[in-house]
């Protein structure tokens, strides 16, 4: 759920329906998590809910327009969420209900175009050049989407039609929510020039902070500041990436089979936790996930990193680089070890700890490095025959005897 | 402390003494050389904890003394002395060196904060510097650079009476080279595990010394230290701990095929077929008859092929390698035809020097795990 989403602007502004050139379509479901959890509740329609977990250290995973009102944010903390907005229900997520929404959602759009690039579970660009002749003008396509996705998934979404990807996406930001906004190719600039410095892409807290003490409020500002002056003052890439962006000029193409890049997965404690005994527990079930995930997704990497957010939130990554790619998840467990062991913590305390595998590779084409004295069917072995067991009898049917909590009441949680 | 010294031995020395200078010392002081003048004449010394290095050589000594410079710097200044004897005194806190028309004064540093050198261990009996120097390079091309499994970062070293056998692995590959020595016991039984680099670095240094006398601690003074000796020079280290993995039993005791190669001519063709294996991609060998087809590169990437006489006795084999450990053991057995003994293509290959006779040379076993090609 991207920031902008936040600020929703109160009107649409309409720029015309010429949609000639717009072949670019963001499609980006209106409060996502909400809206799917809400479609068992239908009591709750038309209320302030909130989704996140119960714990105390969770945060908001997404929350209905009607909450968003009373000035609730996704990632916001559960605490408070419930202190801002106590009338407000909460919803437990369920991701397993929006991994299926999103893959019909995902399944409609491959259906209307190959050219699918998708974001998110709930957000995804379009290029339906070419669908024109068999489908009608991209204005009809939006709306065909929209209609479908409400009727089919019972979940509204917004649509941003335009000639780049990163105004399509500004577009459907304004059209939110349950709206169309087409910005023809001739209006760009007029669109554009009066947005905020923020809803640029790649403008975070940092970049538009410094903006602001150049006294660039709008792209407009932007847009008529020297590059030479934004290059200086934000370095030479982010200021050309600015000044062109400004202008309305965005290259990149819809690429639908943009390969991950990385697999990662992060766990943040209920408490924070200064054992190094508990936070290799984690450790390890982290990298058992990431291996699992990587296996599943027919990859190997080379690169495993270590992320470790403290107690204060400041936050250090450290990676090692393996000799031979891996999808072992007792590798990834290793060298994460390695790396977090190699920080040399004295019990500080740790809010989060994340595992990551980046330099993916497809693994039906990686040779492997065989070890001296290696087993035939080694560790790997081992972990796919549990992934066909998780498969069938759950994620909790195997998982390494370390992470089994223990049986007696009373015992060391894990 | 004011003596004179010639200014050839003075620069082999202090370069021999700083090159186990750490360049990031924990304590400023050990990045100094220690001076010291006594009757018998000029001794130099370094010691980072890990490492401690003495030489003496011949100097008059006009006075006594003991001094602490930076060694970088007095080896990079010894090195670019005019050819000329080389006079050095101290005055005060500096020290003064004045070679020819040249002169440097240098401030030292505080040597009451020098830690002791370590002691010596008793010797334990010598060995050719050449022949140790071109057996340890031999086994330390195996060892593990990586520092988080440490005990492969070293070559195990077994004494066993008058033969000596030296071993390091980094899981991927393993060399095993035995040689003869001259203990000071027939009956020495003893086994230490030396970091592999500081190792081959002390066996080069010492290459040129006729006896090397290798002094090895069984329990006493100088524990877990093993120190060599020669010409004058003498340094120790400190010895790994952990358990060195049983290697013995990765050794294959059978094969299927034995394949004989000129080793210049297939180091050629590898390192030429090998431009097109991408990082971490190997190359292929596939012997059959009296022939060898080295393949790298797959798919849609560039491709190479090149094909070589060999000879076979055995089943025909189509294996995969890492070129660069490849090419590793095949510059280790520096002979000129290389042999190699298969089992299988998952299983480790051995390649052994051959000496005129076409017979293998078994003092020198360089183990080589292939890659397993999948898809």
């Amino acid at each position: 759920m991207s920031r902008s989403q936040v600020r929703r602007p109160t009107g649409r502004i309409g720029f015309g329906a010429d949609d000639a050139g717009c072949t670019i379509l963001h499609v980006d479901m209106d409060a996502f998590y909400a809206s799917v959890s809400l479609r068992t509740r239908p009591e709750l329609q038309g209320s302030p809910v909130i989704v996140g977990g119960g714990g105390n250290r969770s945060v908001v995973l997404s929350a209905t327009y009607e909450a968003r009102a009373l000035g609730i944010h996704s990632a916001m903390p559960m605490s408070r969420a419930r202190r801002l907005a106590p009338q407000a229900a909460v919803v437990e997520p369920d991701h397993r209900m929006y991994a299926e929404v999103s893959r019909n959602v995902m399944a409609l759009f491959g259906s209307i175009t190959p050219i699918v690039e998708p974001l998110s579970l709930d957000e995804a660009f379009l290029d339906v050049s070419g669908a024109l002749r068999r489908l009608g003008s991209p204005t009809a396509i939006a709306e065909l989407i929209r209609a479908r996705v409400q009727d089919e998934q019972q979940i509204t979404c917004s649509v941003g039609v335009a000639s780049t990807k990163f105004v399509a996406k500004l577009a459907s930001t304004r059209a939110k929510p349950d709206g169309l906004l087409v910005v023809p190719a001739d209006r760009v600039i007029d669109f554009l020039h009066p947005l905020p410095v923020g809803s640029l892409w790649g403008v975070g807290e940092r970049t538009e902070e410094q903006l602001t003490r150049l006294g660039l409020r709008t792209v407009g500002d932007i847009a008529h500041t020297p590059l030479a002056t934004l290059q200086r003052a934000l370095g030479q890439a982010v200021g050309t990436h600015l000044h062109d962006l400004s202008w309305g000029r965005d290259r990149r193409a819809v690429s639908p089979h943009e390969p991950d890049k990385s697999v990662g997965n992060e766990q943040t404690f209920e408490h924070d936790i200064d054992d190094p005994e508990v936070i290799h527990a984690h450790l390890l079930a982290l990298a058992d996930q990431v291996a699992g995930r990587l296996r599943s997704a027919g990859y190997v990497g080379r690169t495993v990193s270590l992320k470790v957010r403290f107690a204060d939130f400041s936050t250090i990554t450290r990676s090692r680089t393996l000799r031979s790619p891996t999808d072992v998840g007792k590798d990834i467990y290793d060298t994460v070890r390695g790396l977090y062991d190699a920080l040399g913590l004295q019990r500080v305390r740790i809010r989060l700890v994340g595992v990551r595998v980046e330099g993916l590779a497809a693994a039906q084409d990686a040779p492997r490095q065989l070890l001296l004295g290696e087993e035939d069917s080694g560790r790997r072995e081992a972990e796919v025959a549990v992934d066909a067991l998780r498969a069938r009898f759950g994620s909790d049917a195997v998982r390494p005897a370390r992470l089994v909590p223990p049986e007696r009441p009373g015992g060391r949680p894990r | 402390m004011k003596l004179r010294v010639e200014r050839d031995v003075l620069a082999d020395s202090v370069a021999w003494a700083a090159r186990t200078l750490p360049s990031r010392p924990s304590l400023p002081v050990l990045a100094g050389l220690v001076l010291s003048a006594s009757d018998d004449g000029l001794t130099l010394s370094s010691f980072d904890y890990e490492v401690s290095g003495r030489v003496e050589i011949d100097a008059d000594v006009a006075t006594e003394g003991v001094a602490l410079v930076s060694g970088r710097l007095l080896a990079d200044i010894a090195r670019s002395l005019p050819p000329a004897p080389v006079t050095i005194e101290s005055e005060g806190t500096r020290i003064s060196i004045t070679c020819g028309r040249s002169s440097f004064t240098l401030p030292t540093l505080p040597v009451e904060d020098y830690p002791q050198l370590p002691v010596m261990p008793t010797a334990s009996g010598e060995v050719s510097g050449p022949a140790f120097a071109a057996a340890v390079a031999q086994v330390a091309i195996a060892a593990g650079r990586d520092d988080t499994l440490p005990t492969l970062t070293g070559i195990r070293m077994e004494i066993e009476g008058a033969g000596i056998v030296l071993a390091a692995t980094d899981r991927y590959r393993l060399a095993v080279r035995e040689f003869a020595w001259s203990p000071q016991s027939p009956a020495i039984s003893a086994h230490a595990l030396v970091p592999a680099r500081t190792l081959a670095d002390t066996a080069k240094s010492l290459a040129d010394v006729d006896d090397v006398v290798i002094a090895l601690s069984s329990g006493g003074a100088g524990e877990g230290l093993i120190g060599f000796e020669g010409h004058g020079r003498r340094t120790t280290t400190r010895l790994l701990d952990g358990e060195f993995p049983k290697y013995r039993s990765l050794l294959p005791t059978e094969s299927a095929a034995i394949a004989t190669v000129e080793t210049a001519m297939l180091m050629d063709a590898v390192k030429r077929v090998a431009l097109v294996a991408e990082r971490n991609t190997p190359v292929r060998l596939a012997f059959e008859g009296s022939e060898l087809t080295l393949r790298a590169g797959a798919g849609d990437d560039a491709q190479a092929v090149e094909a070589i006489e060999c000879g076979l006795e055995g089943d025909a084999i189509d294996i995969a390698f890492n070129p660069a450990y490849l090419l590793d053991g095949l510059a280790a057995t520096g002979s000129e035809s290389t042999r190699f003994s298969f089992t299988q293509a998952t299983r480790p290959a051995v390649l052994t020097a051959v000496d005129k006779e076409q017979q293998s040379i078994d003092d020198y076993k360089y183990l080589l795990m292939p890659v397993r090609l999948t898809g």
